[in-house]
């Protein structure tokens, strides 16, 4: 009833090309906006704000980066902590080694530094394809955990290899508050969703979709492969490099080498398949089922035990923990293919048809 | 030169290890198209099985059977239940539906049998050959040959089962053309169930040799990331490359950790598997023995 698009024209070709073409879209994204840049800071506690919006928000970006990768682009990247660790730590020697730097700029620092590695181990995407391919972004993977372990500059000749983040400060404001890192998280983020969403609707962002669907046929219409690959690569690393820096500024704090393990590869690409392959709104939706599940799980368990009057040993609801995920993951694989954005776009068709049956 | 012949010869056997393990993934690749990245979690729930029946006083023989039939019930299960209803998704769907499973089976083996590590024993020693050091000055290790022989006779079982026996013309049939192998009358379901049992039982074997290795604990799982440089070097649906790739894995990683190593400050057996088979790909990109990918507009 309410969600309609009739009697909304359409009168120049800018707004045939707006993003939220319906109106009550804009406003509820503008709703969106007001209630996460206003209402949850005003309402949200240290603990929601620091463990579950602010790491909600940086997944998000970690998984807006493989999406464009791997849901765009179509190139399966399984190195993804790999980026996300050198944003972190080239974001921390940028602030430890340049006079003056601003956070922002490390923050960029970071991301690109990590769009180079990223434009190097994507190279052999040149080559070689699909699984073969992923199984190769695992040298990334492992190739710099190991440089990140053993080469000391990188960690300022820590013993353990553990940095500290910095105090972050912009023009004399002390960002120390929970409420502000996430400010500053959703402001970072914000962005660069937007960007991304401009990205792919623009030439470049076709051309990525061209090569995923076919990259053969996209060559012979002239698309240049090797500019489009090693293009998507950095995009891709940049956006995971922002989101582990922010991981290790906003979240963090004091980061090790071993936060960025193949296990965090694994969880980002959960989030774009849960989410939504090949879609902005799906990053978003995968990486809060992927965040706040395993919380909503451990409250579960607590409350079971509180019900059956038993108590659970740590590694039985651990290992349960793990079935349960597991299973879960499947179910939606089989259930819904296309993720969580897919559910979405269902919803949004019923809407607009509601409550009519045709 | 003996001390390269001895690390040569460590790094060839070690390549064997690899090499079991590859076999699952290529059993399956090769029959469904599907990358089971769970095959690392069989291998440790195969091991933690057995290790725990033979802890609990079970006969050799009798725990053996009795896991054999637990991993060919996790196949089926996992045939029916993960794989059929997922007929016809696109490859990335499959394989994280196998990470889905990856958890599912670590979970459950320890909650099933606790997540304490057990030590193995085969009767086999793991101590050097005594005439091969005498004579020659060379240590390598009884139990890696041992190994190496296990892995011999698999790869015989195996390429009988694929060339002479009906199952292995349905494996091959199915492998070659899912549609194809259809129509002629081939039930597929049964060939798959019949594919992950027997990727069961080269999980199970290849648990026993890493059990004995490295003690049957959590870390069993990591087998996979060890078997997936060997994996891309050889080709996905290549027995004998699975071998092959692991013996130049194995010899290269090994070679490189103790001649490489010191200069960069070692612990790059992590990663040095996996540039060994970019560098392979790059003139091979579907591996060494891997099926010729021929791309049509």
């Amino acid at each position: 009833m309410l969600y309609r698009e009739a009697g909304q024209f359409k009168s120049t070709y800018a707004q045939d090309l707006q993003i939220l073409p319906i109106a009550q879209d804009r406003v509820a994204m503008a709703v969106l906006l007001v209630v996460a840049f206003v209402v949850v800071p005003a309402v949200g506690d240290q603990y929601w704000l620091s463990a579950l919006i602010t790491p909600f928000l940086i997944f998000s970006l970690a998984a807006l980066g493989l999406n464009i990768l791997t849901g765009y682009a179509g190139q399966l990247s399984l190195g993804t902590a790999a980026f996300m660790g050198v944003g972190a730590f080239m974001a921390y020697n940028a602030m430890l080694r340049i006079p003056h730097m601003p956070i922002v700029g490390a923050f960029i620092v970071g991301g690109l530094c990590a769009a180079a590695v990223g434009v190097v181990f994507g190279l052999p995407s040149l080559r070689i394809k699909g699984l073969y391919l992923a199984v190769a972004t695992l040298a990334c993977q492992f190739f710099v955990l190991w440089a990140i372990n053993r080469i000391g500059w990188l960690s300022n000749y820590s013993s353990s290899g553990v940095i500290t983040a910095q105090r972050i400060e912009i023009l004399g404001y002390a960002f120390d508050h929970s409420r502000d890192k996430y400010l500053l998280t959703l402001a970072v983020v914000s962005v660069m969703a937007l960007a991304a969403k401009n990205l792919m609707r623009s030439e470049t962002g076709r051309a990525f979709m061209a090569v995923r669907d076919m990259d053969v046929a996209a060559s012979v219409i002239g698309i240049p492969m090797m500019k489009t690959k090693l293009l998507a690569f950095a995009i891709s690393s940049f956006y995971c490099g922002v989101a582990g820096a922010l991981y290790a500024y906003c979240y963090l704090g004091t980061v090790e080498p071993e936060a960025f393990t193949l296990d965090l590869s694994f969880r980002v690409l959960f989030m774009i398949i849960i989410g939504g392959v090949g879609s902005i709104l799906g990053s978003f939706l995968g990486a809060a089922f992927i965040t706040l599940f395993p919380i909503f799980l451990n409250l579960a368990s607590k409350w079971l035990e509180h019900m059956l009057g038993i108590e659970m040993s740590h590694a039985v609801v651990s290992n349960s923990e793990a079935i349960i995920f597991g299973s879960l993951i499947i179910f939606f694989l089989i259930v819904e293919p296309n993720g969580l954005a897919r559910l979405w776009q269902i919803t949004k068709e019923k809407l607009r048809l509601w409550p009519f049956p045709h | 030169m003996t001390f390269f012949i001895e690390v040569l010869a460590g790094g060839l056997l070690a390549g064997v290890m690899y090499a079991l393990v590859a076999l699952g993934f290529v059993l399956i690749y090769k029959a469904s198209g599907v990358f089971n990245f769970a095959q690392g979690s069989m291998v440790f729930f195969a091991a933690l099985t057995f290790v725990s029946l033979t802890e609990r006083g079970w006969n050799f023989w009798l725990a053996l059977a009795v896991t054999f039939v637990a991993m060919v019930a996790v196949g089926v299960a996992t045939e029916r239940i993960v794989l059929r209803p997922l007929v016809n998704q696109p490859q990335i769907t499959l394989l994280m539906a196998t990470i889905g499973l990856t958890f599912v089976l670590e979970g459950f083996s320890q909650l099933l049998w606790g997540s304490q590590p057990h030590g193995l024993e085969l009767g086999i020693p793991d101590v050097p050959m005594e005439w091969l050091s005498e004579k020659w000055n060379i240590n390598i290790s009884q139990f890696d040959l041992f190994a190496a022989f296990v892995a011999g006779v698999l790869v015989a079982v195996l390429a009988v089962l694929f060339q002479k026996t009906r199952i292995g013309r349905a494996l091959r049939a199915v492998a070659d053309d899912h549609q194809a192998a259809l129509a002629v009358g081939i039930p597929l379901q049964h060939i798959w169930a019949i594919v992950w049992a027997v990727a069961g039982f080269v999980a199970l074997v290849a648990g026993l040799m890493w059990g004995v290795r490295n003690g049957v604990q959590y870390a069993l799982t990591f087998t996979a990331l060890k078997a997936l440089p060997v994996l891309i070097l050889g080709g996905f649906e290549s027995i004998l490359g699975a071998i092959i790739g692991g013996l130049i894995i194995g010899a290269s990683e090994k070679v490189a950790e103790v001649y490489l190593g010191p200069y960069v400050g070692g612990g790059i057996e992590s990663w040095f598997g996996y540039i060994v088979a970019l560098l392979f790909l790059l003139v091979r990109p579907e591996g060494l023995f891997g099926e010729k990918h021929i791309d049509r507009v």
